[in-house]
């Protein structure tokens, strides 16, 4: 086997060394009883290039962004990665590479991750990021037991509706067991969480209230007055950002005033993979520092005063403090943070910009064309790349229609939200040219007529 | 010396933010091809203030530049006890990026990601044989959201049956995750002393009609397979509870002995571990989890099924424990395993297995002696030495980091905890004789400086990019972020 690289007199002088007559009786410390006694059930191996023929196989029985007119969102972003990222990704010190335990051989994780917390901390408006969690609905659950934590005698949390129904979902799942008490906020007509329900159920019992921004119908939440109207009876702002590339163009959650900024970093440099993995980013202000979840990276000295990076304040972590952790995460999402930061690196200041500026443009474009078909009502009121559309009919009809035409139109809402039967979610980026959403909306409109 | 170490130049780099220079860009996008369009003002945020601006070339050179401070298991040697870090091989790495699977958004119809489920579903089998599981869910994203979606099932159960057990049974060797995950599940940790090995007799004692279940990992941190599970998990089942396997170390088990067949209920995989893929700097893991059938309704959500329709993913679970993250899971990872799989089959498995334990072993018979071995049990894919026998005032963090000036990775130290000084040495089955000989020689070689060059150990590492770190500092004095 080509990854096992023992030849047989290898294996003859080891065991001579250790004394064993045979390679069997490793395993003398294996009870009988515990011994399977078959051949395991699994298929003799296969050499490379058999291997990646079956592979390609399978890859090819997927239906591919790049080939389909796509407008899908919804949590995953289609953008165009500049070769830069996964050229780089993939040297090997960095990706065979583990945790950074040892600092004095791992700088370049170190220091790439720190990088990685200072662009998250700029983009967000916050004091503090950790070096990433899992992903984005990973890190809400994370941020509402961080509030829960924070709030001592505070055990309840109010979650938006609007809030992507996969993030309440992972909230709901970490919070089973916990004594946390969940609370659902509807949304408005405007498909923003509802002020009015807001004011009515925030009491002293309120540890979070958790929004999304882009939330999930694309809307822009407005983030100023939800954190005036939290800050008032003593409630956190959590804020989960899907969608981070507008963050490129809108103001960021900190000034708006949240007080711990969560979200998926898929969309910086991440292929969509069939949704993962991807990463989770988590920021604080100063005053949570010590309640972060996960690995954080710090800048320090070696003996002789140079400037170098170690994992820091590892009191709060579970090899340290076990069950009495911030959190059982254990790894970070590594590659991933690498590949936001080369991402980010890349675009900088002005690319940022102009990207989020395209993304807002084509959307605004494919929304004005779309709400102009008769029976087509998109959302109203402001969004980044994607918006909410009520259809004329029913979304799985619609949908399976316009694939027959190679589109695939957008998310059906349905599923998560019975009441919005014809409802979709469509995604517009700078992948989508002019002419694709124009057929788009073609599509659409042969339907409706 | 003897390692693998020698001379090389070694490049200095900023931080991006240091090196940014305003008008400098990296990127390139399409004209725009629609109106320009703009938010209200309002809502408009400035200019992002210290983002960097730097061109292609600069940041190619920056993260080259970093890459190189970097010990990765393509650099050498990764003995890393209990994080398995084996070659990746490069075929997966081509895999995960074949246009069909890294293109795939995870919102398209199922009949249009057939092969994805399919994939999932053929790798949800395979990892079924490996480990006598019925069934498996693929969604956590790494061993420790394994161990949560793992525990939350066995309450669910517990529940599900009216029942309202507190507490966990967690030995002394655990990995930290494992009570980390149990408090999240809200249950009460009780710790069990083992000696080397857990007895039935410690599990029945503490064994009550409050216990939810036991989290064990098997073998464990010291290498040694439990000789007693049969006997404990019949008395935990017994008592009405369930036995949890913490599966990071089925690296040594393929082909050998499957948890599902003497008594486990529960298990995480760790497909970074075990199935070869890249550990990344941290990750991203993979921690799928196999059930025995009576947990099986409590499965996460999405669960991949096939019917004669064909693949596609079933939400319609009501007594799911709901989902641990978005999406089905790191599919990116999957598809590294599941090539592995099909590259070695069911006999290279084992025979990997074989060769893990071969090394393990190996390395503890050179060792043995001059360091000092606590347990003396026949080891499996890892052995955990002491620093009992350095000399003048050396220890185990000194070893480490001399190694480091041989040219090696340190092994994990320090844990697990019941050792004095651990050093927790795992070769895995991809390293030849040879390696194993170098490692060992310096080794040797570190443990003779202790006696004669103590300062040596004191000083190391000397041939690193940077010297000791001070970690206090970092710790008192917190900088978590460059700032202008």
């Amino acid at each position: 086997m080509r990854y096992l690289p023992h030849t047989s007199d290898d294996v003859r002088q080891m065991l001579e060394t250790i004394g064993l007559a045979g390679i069997e009786e490793l395993f003398s410390g294996v009870p009988d009883a515990c011994r399977l006694s078959r051949p395991l059930a699994i298929a003799p191996g296969c050499s490379e290039s058999e291997l990646l023929g079956r592979l390609k196989k399978l890859a090819d029985a997927n239906a591919q962004v790049s080939e389909w007119d796509a407008f899908l969102g919804g949590g995953a972003y289609n953008h165009f990665i500049p070769a830069v990222v996964d050229h780089l990704v993939s040297r090997s010190e960095f990706y065979t590479a583990y945790t950074p335990y040892q600092p004095e051989i791992s700088q370049g994780t170190l220091q790439a991750i720190f990088e990685y917390q200072t662009m998250i901390c700029q983009l967000t408006g916050m004091d503090i990021a950790n070096a990433s969690l899992y992903d984005g609905a990973s890190a809400c659950a994370e941020a509402v037991l961080l509030a829960v934590r924070c709030a001592r005698k505070r055990s309840k949390i109010l979650l938006s509706q609007a809030l992507h129904p996969q993030y309440r979902e992972t909230v709901k799942t970490y919070c089973r067991y916990l004594p946390v008490e969940i609370e659902e906020l509807p949304f408005d007509a405007g498909y923003v969480t509802d002020l009015q329900a807001l004011k009515d159920r925030l009491d002293e019992q309120v540890a979070a209230v958790v929004v999304g921004y882009p939330n999930y119908f694309g809307r822009i939440e407005e983030l100023a007055t939800l954190a005036e109207l939290s800050h008032a009876r003593g409630a956190r702002l959590v804020t989960a950002v899907a969608e981070p590339l507008a963050l490129g163009l809108f103001k960021s959650p900190g000034e708006l005033g949240a007080d711990v900024v969560v979200g998926e970093g898929q969309s910086f440099g991440i292929p969509l993979s069939y949704g993962g993995p991807g990463i989770g980013f988590f920021a604080v202000k100063k005053q949570d520092m010590r309640a972060l979840p996960g690995r954080l990276v710090g800048e320090t000295l070696d003996q002789d005063g140079k400037r170098g990076y170690v994992l820091t304040l590892a009191t709060r972590e579970q090899h340290i403090r076990r069950e009495r952790a911030t959190s059982n995460i254990c790894s970070n999402q590594g590659m991933c943070t690498l590949m936001v930061g080369i991402y980010l690196a890349l675009h900088g200041k002005r690319g940022l910009r102009q990207l989020a500026e395209q993304n807002y443009s084509k959307a605004a474009y494919a929304r004005r064309r779309i709400g102009s078909l008769a029976g087509f009502q998109p959302v109203e009121g402001e969004v980044f790349n994607e918006f909410a559309v009520l259809c004329p009919e029913p979304a799985a009809q619609l949908l399976a229609r316009l694939e027959k035409s190679g589109i695939l139109a957008g998310i059906p809402l349905c599923r998560d939200y019975p009441q919005l039967e014809n409802g979709i979610l469509v995604c517009v980026t700078e992948q989508n040219s002019k002419q694709q959403i124009d057929r788009l909306v073609a599509g659409l409109a042969g339907g409706a007529a | 010396m003897s390692g693998t170490e020698s001379r090389g130049l070694v490049l200095d780099e900023k931080l991006l933010f240091e090196s940014s220079d305003p008008g400098r860009i990296g990127y390139s996008l399409a004209e725009l091809d629609v109106p320009p369009a703009v938010p209200a003002t309002a809502l408009l945020r400035e200019e992002l203030t210290g983002f960097p601006e730097l061109s292609e070339v600069d940041v190619v050179r920056h993260y080259t530049r970093l890459s190189t401070w970097n010990y990765g298991v393509d650099s050498g040697f990764y003995p890393l006890g209990s994080c398995t870090m084996k070659y990746n091989p490069k075929i997966n790495e081509k895999a995960a990026r074949l246009p069909g699977f890294a293109e795939l958004h995870p919102h398209t119809p199922d009949h249009l990601s057939q092969g994805a489920l399919q994939l999932m579903y053929e790798l949800q089998d395979a990892l079924g044989e490996v480990s006598g599981f019925p069934a498996i869910t693929l969604q956590p994203a790494a061993g420790a959201q394994g161990e949560f979606a793992g525990m939350l099932m066995i309450r669910a159960c517990h529940e599900a049956n009216g029942e309202r057990r507190t507490k966990v049974l967690i030995p002394d060797t655990a990995h930290g995750t494992n009570p980390a995950s149990a408090a999240l599940c809200g249950y009460q940790v009780v710790p069990i002393a083992s000696d080397g090995q857990l007895s039935a007799a410690a599990v029945a004692e503490a064994m009550d009609s409050d216990v939810a279940g036991l989290m064990i990992t098997n073998p464990n941190t010291l290498g040694l397979y439990e000789k007693e599970i049969r006997e404990i998990c019949q008395i935990v089942h017994d008592g009405g509870g369930l036995v949890y396997c913490d599966g990071a170390n089925l690296n040594a088990l393929m082909g050998i002995s499957r948890p599902g067949d003497i008594g486990i209920d529960v298990m995480h995989f760790n497909l970074h571990k075990t199935f070869s893929t890249p550990h990344g700097g941290g990750g991203p893991g993979s921690g799928p989890v196999g059930v025995v059938e009576a947990l099986q309704p409590f499965l996460p959500v999405p669960q991949v099924v096939r019917s004669e329709a064909g693949y596609r993913l079933d939400y319609d679970r009501p007594q799911s424990i709901g989902r641990v993250k978005a999406f089905a899971g790191h599919f990116g990872i999957l598809v590294r395993a599941y090539a592995y799989i099909l590259a070695m089959g069911g006999d290279g498995l084992r025979r990997a297995t074989e060769l893990a334990v071969l090394n393990a072993n190996y390395v503890r018979a050179r060792l043995e002696g001059v360091y000092d071995l606590p347990y003396k049990q026949r080891s499996l894919h890892e052995v955990v030495f002491s620093e009992n026998n350095l000399a003048n005032d050396c220890h185990t963090l000194d070893v480490a980091k001399r190694l480091i000036d041989y040219g090696f990775h340190p092994p994990t130290i320090y844990f697990p905890l019941v050792v004095k000084g651990a050093l927790m040495i795992e070769p895995t089955e991809t390293e030849s004789k040879q390696v194993l000989d170098e490692f060992c020689d310096a080794l040797l070689a570190i443990a003779a400086e202790a006696q004669e060059h103590p300062e040596l150990l004191k000083q190391a590492p000397v041939r690193a990019r940077v010297k000791r770190l001070d970690e206090a500092l970092a710790a008192r004095k917190p900088k978590l972020r460059w700032e202008d």
